[in-house]
């Protein structure tokens, strides 16, 4: 190892036995073990569903016309018009992903653009950004998506986009607090002493510090960004009927909550496992791409 | 108060301090023994990592539960052994009976409270007692250490008070109740050296008023010789030397404690010679080359910051920084820049280095740089580097050290490739760390290795001129000698020049040529070292260097002088326009302000 050279030009620093250390954590294994299999759940949906999930079953009612619990033939029960849950789940899966990746992705990517330009320049353009992100903190964000829907054509991607143009305002702020402090510690002062010009100083010597924050941020996100769909998709802008989501299902269905809770558990459960493995994966590569955090995992 | 007064006051017995480590229990104090009489002073002495603030954690039951803890030993304080003491008895002891003052006022006081509210807070922890007469008592406790203007002093919050009032709040606050003994770890090492010695000699002459014990925990020998009574030091836990301060410091038993002593920058040593300790031989004596250029020219140089306050963030004061410079820095040569904390010495570095605006004339090898933009600044940076003052915070932690010393030479596109690692391998042999430490990250190194790596950045450049602002002052004496040798090697080897920004009289002497005394942001004596060290002129020269507390226990000690200041602050009004400073020249070069 002492003979390898001097990495050329400050690459990201990429650890060695990265996925070695990454498998001994067991939370986090079990985190990306969920993560794999939501997705292949999402993808190999037309395969492995047993019904179509937007089709109303004869059988899938009650006499009196209420949705079956979970049982042999539905294995998670059917909903309020006798369509198949665990169908509609996995293909729910793929809208719920989309949404979240997509969507979450989008509005971290414009928040540490705002944040971190507007935390590290100083000067009335920054200051206007940052007022702007406040007065966009102060609108109410659901107000917002909802303008923004009605305008456009509601489409998983016009709902993503709509997501991420009103969820980037948290992380704005909290990246643009952490890039001030940043910006004033002594070795940024130092590199800039040595000569670094600003895309260096910011790519090679901001940015990596904000990385945890960025992936608390982008994994806490998900949970939020699917809620958030599943509320316009229930106001009727979101994801339009049938097209299952995670969230829509909950929605559609939360009134009959006391007679049929597997309605609302069932998908309720599952954005939370996606959340969850989200967070346990993104807490672990957190630590395992802090050199300073080597070793010190509970 | 029944106890003999023969007998010790605090007697501690086989000391074990063990903290938790992921490898299991680890002693951090082992088997440490020492007495404290009436009326005394002891001194732990010992650089960072020997166990003396866990010590008097340990004495305290202050220790960070769960992760340390006393294993065995007695402390028995008035017939008690305070270890085996509960939470509650501990609780009556603290402050009343034991006092402590830390090293950073700042932190050890409530930031939201006034000085008053925390008095009478202490006065009443154990005192019952009227909120009128807990005032009059505080103000009494005020007086007692000398702030000057008690009264309003008890209206006003920490930040309003200097760092030399801030400790003497914390002095009253320990000794509002009149303890038996006073722990302070560190007290003025956050502190300028005129106010340390203002604090110093005010702790003395408490202590006489009041018979009160201290135990005083310095890494500064020259403060153990100024204050101790008896002497303890102590390394990797473990007293090594133990006894009373005259004989210990004129014949120290203990290899370390002579260590020690000799690490000391000693003030008035150099007396006598012309060269820096460790200078070359046949450095130019000034005048002996008949046409030297200067390397660096500074003229009128002045940096003010406008203070910004009320809803319209309207400048409402400046700060006068560093007002009006002028001075010329020679090939091979080190000036140092010498002052206390806001004197502008650190920001004169920095704008030396474009980092902060500014306005006057700086010409770096003929190359003027006032004005140039971030990317013209980058060719005269070639020339210019910088060492900072704290090694733990101007390395990036995210990187191998290795690719932070080949950093510079990759902005600069001077080396890649095979090229760029052999560099890298020569500086990192050239500060004195071997080539296979590259590979680790900073947070593996000691501070003084940390130090080097940041020496080896700025030598990568292979500068005219480094300025090392404050650069040993957060090393351990030993560490911070060698790093000082480290520098003059380099400089007798290249012929670099360094402008030396220090607060530290006695590391000033053995490193420069010339010396600028700085005070509120203009010289106020220039001139070589001799003519400083030897031969000071101005007041403040001479109040400065007399401050310095001095490793030779058989020096008088000072009484404490009410008259003397605290440093003012450089904060005027907007339209106040500075005196330029007028010189005198008293011969040679010596220049002093009138």
């Amino acid at each position: 190892m002492a003979s390898e050279p001097v990495s050329a030009g400050l690459a990201a620093p990429a650890l060695p036995g990265f996925w070695r250390r990454f498998f001994r954590r067991k939370l986090a294994t079990a985190g990306l073990a969920v993560l794999v299999l939501i997705v292949l759940a999402a993808v190999l949906a037309p395969w492995i569903s047993p019904y179509n999930p937007d089709e109303q079953f004869f059988d899938g009612l009650t006499l009196e016309g209420a949705p079956l619990p979970p049982n042999a033939q539905y294995w998670f029960g059917t909903d309020l018009v006798g369509r198949d849950l665990f169908s509609r789940i996995l293909y729910g899966a793929r809208t719920s992903l989309v949404i979240g990746i997509l969507a979450n992705g989008v509005s971290v990517l414009i928040g540490a653009l705002v944040g971190i330009t507007g935390g590290y320049f100083k000067g009335w353009a920054s200051a206007a950004l940052m007022r702007f992100t406040d007065l966009m903190m102060a609108f109410p964000a659901l107000l917002l998506a909802i303008v923004l829907a009605a305008m456009f054509r509601p489409s998983l991607l016009i709902v993503a986009l709509v997501i991420a143009m009103v969820n980037w305002v948290q992380i704005a702020r909290v990246l643009y607090t952490e890039t001030r402090s940043l910006a004033e510690r002594d070795f940024i002062e130092a590199e800039r002493a040595l000569g670094a010009g600003t895309v260096r100083i910011l790519t090679r010597h901001i940015l990596p510090h904000l990385v945890p924050t960025i992936l608390v941020y982008s994994t806490l996100g998900i949970a939020t960004t699917v809620l958030l769909e599943a509320t316009l998709s229930y106001l009727g802008i979101g994801v339009q009927p049938p097209t299952a989501s995670w969230g829509n299902i909950i929605f559609e269905n939360q009134t009959y909550f006391t007679s049929a809770p597997w309605l609302v558990f069932i998908p309720g459960a599952a954005i939370i496992l996606l959340a969850l493995a989200f967070n346990l994966v993104g807490d672990a590569l957190r630590d395992l791409l802090d050199p300073t955090q080597q070793g010190h995992h509970g | 108060m029944t106890t003999d007064p023969t007998q010790p006051l605090l007697s501690v017995r086989n000391l074990v301090t063990q903290v938790a480590t992921p490898a299991g229990a680890r002693s951090v104090i082992r088997d440490l023994s020492f007495d404290l009489d009436r009326g005394k002073t002891l001194c732990i002495a010992g650089e960072s990592g020997s166990g003396k603030s866990m010590t008097a954690l340990s004495l305290m039951q202050l220790l960070p539960k769960p992760m340390a803890r006393v294993a065995s030993g007695q402390a028995i304080f008035k017939g008690r052994d305070l270890f085996s003491l509960g939470e509650e008895e501990m609780r009556a002891v603290r402050g009343r009976e034991i006092g402590m003052i830390f090293q950073e006022p700042m932190t050890s006081l409530n930031p939201v409270l006034t000085v008053g509210r925390q008095l009478v807070e202490a006065i009443t922890a154990h005192r019952p007692m009227g909120q009128a007469a807990a005032l009059a008592e505080a103000r009494r406790l005020l007086e007692q250490v000398q702030i000057p203007d008690p009264a309003r002093r008890l209206g006003q919050y920490p930040h309003e008070l200097s760092g030399g009032m801030r400790q003497r709040v914390m002095i009253a606050i320990a000794l509002s109740q009149g303890p038996d003994i006073l722990i302070a770890d560190e007290p003025t090492t956050a502190l300028d050296v005129t106010v340390q010695a203002q604090i110093l000699s005010l702790i003395r002459m408490l202590q006489a008023e009041k018979g009160t014990s201290v135990i005083m925990i310095t890494h500064d020998m020259g403060v153990v010789a100024e204050m101790a009574d008896h002497v303890l030091v102590m390394k990797d836990g473990q007293a090594v030397e133990h006894g009373d301060t005259v004989p210990l410091f004129r014949e120290p038993k203990a290899a370390y404690t002579r260590m020690l002593l000799d690490a000391v920058p000693k003030l008035g040593e150099m007396t006598g010679t012309d060269r820096p300790k460790r200078g070359r031989a046949e450095t130019e004596a000034a005048g002996t080359a008949p046409v030297r250029q200067p390397i660096l020219e500074v003229r009128d140089l002045t940096v003010r910051f406008d203070i910004r306050g009320g809803i319209l963030q309207r400048p409402v004061a400046r700060v006068h920084a560093v007002e009006g410079l002028s001075f010329d820095l020679y090939p091979g040569e080190t000036l140092s820049l010498v002052g206390e904390s806001g004197c502008g010495k650190s920001t004169t570095g920095k704008a030396l280095m474009n980092l902060v605006p500014w306005t006057g004339s700086v010409r770096v090898a003929g190359r003027e740089t006032q004005g140039l933009s971030r990317q013209a600044m980058k060719a005269v940076l070639r020339d210019v580097q910088m060492v900072f003052q704290d090694p733990y915070a101007s390395l990036d932690p995210r990187y191998r050290v290795g690719d932070l010393v080949a950093e510079p030479l990759l902005i600069h596109g001077i080396a890649s490739g095979s090229e760029l690692k052999d560099r890298v391998e020569y500086l990192f042999r050239r500060v004195g760390l071997s080539p296979d430490q590259a590979r680790r990250y900073p947070h593996e190194f000691s501070g003084g290795q940390r130090q080097r790596i940041s020496i080896a950045r700025a030598l990568s450049l292979s500068p005219k001129i480094i300025i090392a602002d404050e650069s040993v002052s957060a090393l351990d004496v030993s560490i911070q000698a060698q790093v000082l040798d480290l520098l003059q090697d380099i400089q007798n080897e290249t012929g670099i020049s360094y402008i030396f920004i220090s607060h530290d009289m006695a590391v000033v002497e053995q490193i420069s040529h010339r010396v600028a005394v700085m005070y509120m942001g203009q010289f106020v004596e220039t001139g070589t070292r001799r003519q400083i060290f030897e031969n000071p002129q101005h007041a403040y020269t001479q109040a400065l260097l007399s401050a310095v507390p001095v490793p030779d226990p058989t020096r008088d000690r000072r009484a404490y002088d009410p008259s003397a200041r605290e440093i003012r602050s450089p904060i005027r009004p907007l339209d106040f326009t500075p005196k330029p400073a007028a010189f005198q020249n008293v011969g040679g070069g010596h220049f002093v302000a009138r």
